[in-house]
């Protein structure tokens, strides 16, 4: 049985930097992702990295940028360590060999993002995210002897022992379909969202909620689920993610008409106030009868007022995906775009070093909730969220390591997780497809749990959501062989997003106000008195999921209007 | 919605069988990818098809196939003009060269690829002393890097390596373009080393044949073979490492020779790439050649006046050029990153389209 001081699940942004954060520190340290970790889906963040280093910038001012962002729902002590410590984080990526985009001074260049009120995105063209996680990678390589990589391993369960603390993982060998048990002293979920419940998203095929529903089932809490970011532009033939930067290079948003829409929502940012004012803005227009495309189910993006040169210099991924997957050159006329599922604020909640409730287990990233995101996560904040809690995970996970022995772990575990793929391998082709299952839940979710909700629609997307995890015990795959069998992962991994789902939709149910993402049509105002607070979901006793409530950390800035 | 068929290579490494074509009908919009279409397969007629992807946006590198023979991403091939690249009845699909087959379209990276990467020392040695805040490095320097580090990984240019598939051992396209991205990263300390290494291994940057197979497969127009050019220029001109396979000073020869005469001299280029006519390793070079003028003496390709005291010299126009490209301060690179693209500027689109086709990086 392989052991390991800090085991660190997924190998995204967060996962790495744990990893050298862990290593650092010199305790054993091994990162297992189901994917190679270049394929993680942090490739895909495209426009920069917030971090306060022009010398006319201020950390507390990226904080109460992101305190207004986040609607008064993120944790201000929390918010405060990841704004202070963003500059050093920064140049430490510039130092390992991220090429940031240079000014004419020959210093980092900083672009325009949304709801900041300084120019403060460090950025690598619209690659930054595919830049830094590379060259995180080059530093696992460099520290191979120390870092133990297993890539392509994909974890079934979390192992709890009996005095509740998180002991290791089992997981499959995709490749061979063996299957292990790892004991390891620290566990670090930093396994990513969870856009595949959405249909469409911009989230990879590989965002599936693992991480999400494995803590839930070890006894851990979500929190901020139903806060669900649906990103302003996103392309409207297939979801594909056009990035923020476009915006921060100066595109415009614009209505059948012509006319730059954002004046009325939000006068002074125009086009960059925060996601969450922007998205509901679009949908106002295309629910109005002001969109374009198909059915109006759209609204112009055009690019073509940013300088060419500068649009093939700093934009060169959105020029791509422009010719290669709308049949548009974005230097000569608009595009056509919509708001779509993007990220999700929520996730398990830990504390400001990662910890989770469970002793033992960590998270960071997208999986997990701190909160620095509240209810609105700005652009740029994401990638700078895996880092800082990533390395603090790393940090504090391998320091808890130098105190606790080895665990010893059965392989109760794994037996149990073998008979569960053989079961599944075992069902008749009979009732529906898994694939089909997956579909249902994305359009239900996108539907009702999307820019706009109210009451009635979040119950008839929970009636859904119960009745396919019902359905999904007997649905079918076809493939019953060991080596990359993809069904099989498949069907475990709808199992991860139904139980992932259902915290969401049950959390957007609960909450009776609108703030951040959460717009409730029914209660459209926000209701500090009741509702400044997080909701929290974990399974009770018979093992349904139970909400309960906990404060938002408030250390300087209090609640107030927010405007754009 | 048109019908696609697909035609899919498989392999199952379960089966004690070959590999064997499997088809599959899909119906989708042309504009949908190659991966929507094996996915639709995947998804409503067959799970057992193996295909790693993931962002389906061309950005992480997993979906590296062959489809009607180029090699490419599946997500962002459509199903048009992946059917027009064929015989308009089929999109053929298999997975990439030069790598062996796990299952289906599943090839081992780790086995080829990735193991080439780790040759290059692929992380940065950073420049003593570390700066407290960021080096301060050209603008142009940093966008110029960018576009080998805008390389996914995805195999492709590896696929179709045809120097690759005559020596396995070759260090191969993306991990040379890798080594480009630190030779050409001015915060590193060890260019030199570098160089010497990929110049002194011999499956290193002179193995390569100048095919442009790597340059049409990337999906991210990153050139790899661009990239190895350009180490090659900066190891001969401004390291002085010598080149295992004559061809920079051949190069330069070439340079010369154009210079002077305007049309090309060959009874001049051969001694020229072996240091001049009384250079002692010309001399072999010059004798073995013999045969050769005999043939073209005999056939009437050539006439020993004009191969010997070659007329024609190099007009004002050719020397002007040469003065104007002599006279930059620094050597000229094509990168597409900081040239944009060879589009003719739009009408009317201002000042910022004028010389988007003509700068290029300089070092």
């Amino acid at each position: 049985m392989p052991e390991h001081d800090v085991l660190i699940i997924g190998a995204g942004l967060a996962g790495q930097r744990a990893a050298l954060a862990a290593a650092q520190s010199g305790v054993s340290v091994a990162i297992m992702s189901k994917v190679h970790p270049v394929r993680s889906h942090s490739v895909a963040a495209a426009g920069g990295i917030n971090a306060a280093i022009s010398v006319s910038d201020d950390w507390r001012s990226h904080a109460y940028d992101t305190v207004k962002g986040s609607d008064y729902l993120g944790d201000q002590d929390a918010i405060e360590a990841m704004c202070r410590e963003a500059p050093g984080e920064v140049m430490h990526l510039e130092h390992i060999g991220v090429t940031f985009h240079r000014n004419d001074a020959g210093e980092l260049d900083l672009r325009a993002f949304g709801g900041a009120s300084i120019n403060r995105t460090a950025y690598v063209a619209d690659i930054t995210g595919q830049a830094i996680l590379h060259v995180l990678y080059e530093q696992l390589m460099r520290n191979a002897s120390t870092v133990a990589r297993y890539e392509e391993w994909f974890v079934t369960s979390l192992l709890i022992d009996d005095g509740g603390s998180c002991t290791g993982v089992v997981a499959r060998h995709i490749r061979s379909g063996a299957m292990e048990t790892f004991a390891a002293k620290s566990v670090i979920l930093a396994s990513g969202g969870a856009g595949q419940c959405f249909k469409p998203t911009t989230n990879a095929l590989i965002c599936t909620a693992d991480g999400l529903a494995q803590a839930l089932r070890a006894g851990a809490p979500l929190m901020d689920m139903e806060m669900i970011q649906y990103h302003p532009t996103t392309l409207l033939e297939n979801g594909l993610l056009i990035t923020e930067g476009a915006r921060g290079e100066g595109a415009h948003l614009l209505n059948k008409d012509g006319e730059r829409f954002m004046s009325k929502a939000a006068p002074n940012k125009m086009e960059l106030a925060s996601r969450d004012v922007v998205s509901r803005a679009e949908q106002i227009e295309i629910n109005e009868g002001r969109g374009v495309g198909p059915d109006g189910q759209g609204v112009y993006l055009d690019i073509t007022v940013v300088p060419r040169k500068r649009t093939l210099e700093a934009l060169r991924e959105i020029v791509n995906i422009g010719r290669d997957f709308a049949g548009v050159d974005i230097t000569r006329e608009p595009i056509i775009i919509r708001p779509g599922q993007h990220y999700i604020m929520g996730g398990v909640k830990t504390d400001i070093q990662g910890q989770t409730p469970i002793a033992g287990l960590y998270a960071a990233g997208e999986v997990a909730c701190v909160s620095v995101h509240g209810g609105n996560r700005l652009g740029a904040n994401s990638l700078l969220d895996t880092l800082i809690f990533g390395r603090r995970a790393g940090e504090d996970a391998a320091e808890r390591a130098r105190s606790t022995p080895m665990p010893a772990c059965s392989d109760a575990q794994l037996r149990n997780d073998e008979r569960m793929i053989a079961e599944i391998m075992a069902r008749p082709r009979k009732g529906r497809r898994i694939s089909e299952l997956k579909n249902e839940l994305g359009t239900t979710m996108n539907r009702y749990c999307a820019v706009f909700r109210e009451a009635d629609g979040l119950q008839s997307a929970y009636g859904t959501v119960k009745r396919l995890q019902e359905e999904a015990q007997n649905a079918y795959i076809d493939d019953r062989g060991t080596v990359f069998n993809q069904d099989v992962l498949g069907a475990i991994e709808l199992g991860y997003m139904l139980e992932t789902a259902e915290a969401i939709v049950l959390s957007a149910i609960d909450r009776k106000e609108s703030r951040g993402a959460q717009f409730r049509t029914d209660f459209p105002e926000r209701n500090d008195a009741e509702w400044l607070k997080h909701i929290n979901v974990a399974l009770g006793e018979d093992g349904s999921p139970e909400i309960s409530y906990s404060p938002v950390t408030i250390t300087q800035w209090r609640p107030e209007e927010r405007t754009y | 919605m048109a019908e696609f068929k697909l035609r899919l290579r498989r392999y199952d490494p379960e089966s004690g069988e070959p590999p064997y074509w499997d088809k599959h009908t899909v119906e989708l919009d042309p504009h949908r990818s190659v991966l929507d279409g094996i996915l639709e397969a995947k998804d409503s007629q067959d799970g057992t098809i193996g295909i790693r992807c993931s962002c389906r946006q061309g950005i992480c590198g997993s979906c590296g196939v062959r489809i009607n023979g180029k090699p490419g991403l599946a997500c962002n091939t459509h199903l048009d003009e992946a059917l027009a690249r064929g015989d308009g009845q089929e999109i053929v699909v298999e997975p990439m060269g030069n790598m062996p087959v796990i299952k289906d379209l599943i090839v081992d990276m780790d086995a080829v690829h990735w193991r080439k990467i780790q040759s290059v020392t692929p992380w940065l040695l950073p420049r003593e002393p570390v700066p407290e805040r960021e080096y301060l490095v050209a603008r142009e320097a940093m966008v110029d890097v960018t576009q080998s580090m805008a390389c996914i990984q995805c195999g492709a240019c590896v696929s179709d390596c045809l120097a690759m598939e005559v020596d396995p051992l070759f260090t191969g396209p993306a991990a040379l373009a890798k080594a480009y991205r630190f030779v050409g990263d001015p915060r590193d300390s060890e260019h030199y080393e570098r160089l010497r290494y990929v110049a002194e291994d011999p499956h290193g940057m002179y193995t390569c044949t100048h095919c442009f197979k790597c340059v049409d497969a990337c999906p991210k127009d990153v050139n790899p073979m661009g990239q190895i050019m350009r180490l090659r220029r900066i190891a001969g001109t401004d390291f002085e490492i010598e080149d295992r396979n004559n061809g920079f000073r051949h190069e330069h020869a070439f340079v010369k020779n154009i210079h002077r005469n305007g049309l090309l001299h060959e009874a001049d280029l051969l001694p020229d790439s072996y240091g001049g006519k009384f250079d002692p390793r010309a001399l072999p070079e010059l004798l073995s050649s013999i045969p050769i003028v005999i043939k073209g003496v005999l056939r009437g390709k050539i006439t020993p006046t004009k191969a010997l005291l070659h007329p024609h010299k190099a007009s004002k126009d050719v020397r002007a050029i040469f003065e104007r490209i002599e006279g930059e301060p620094a050597r000229y690179e094509l990168n597409l990153y900081v040239t944009g693209t060879d589009d003719p500027p739009l009408q009317g689109a201002g000042d910022a389209d004028s010389g988007a086709a003509t700068e290029g990086a300089k070092r």
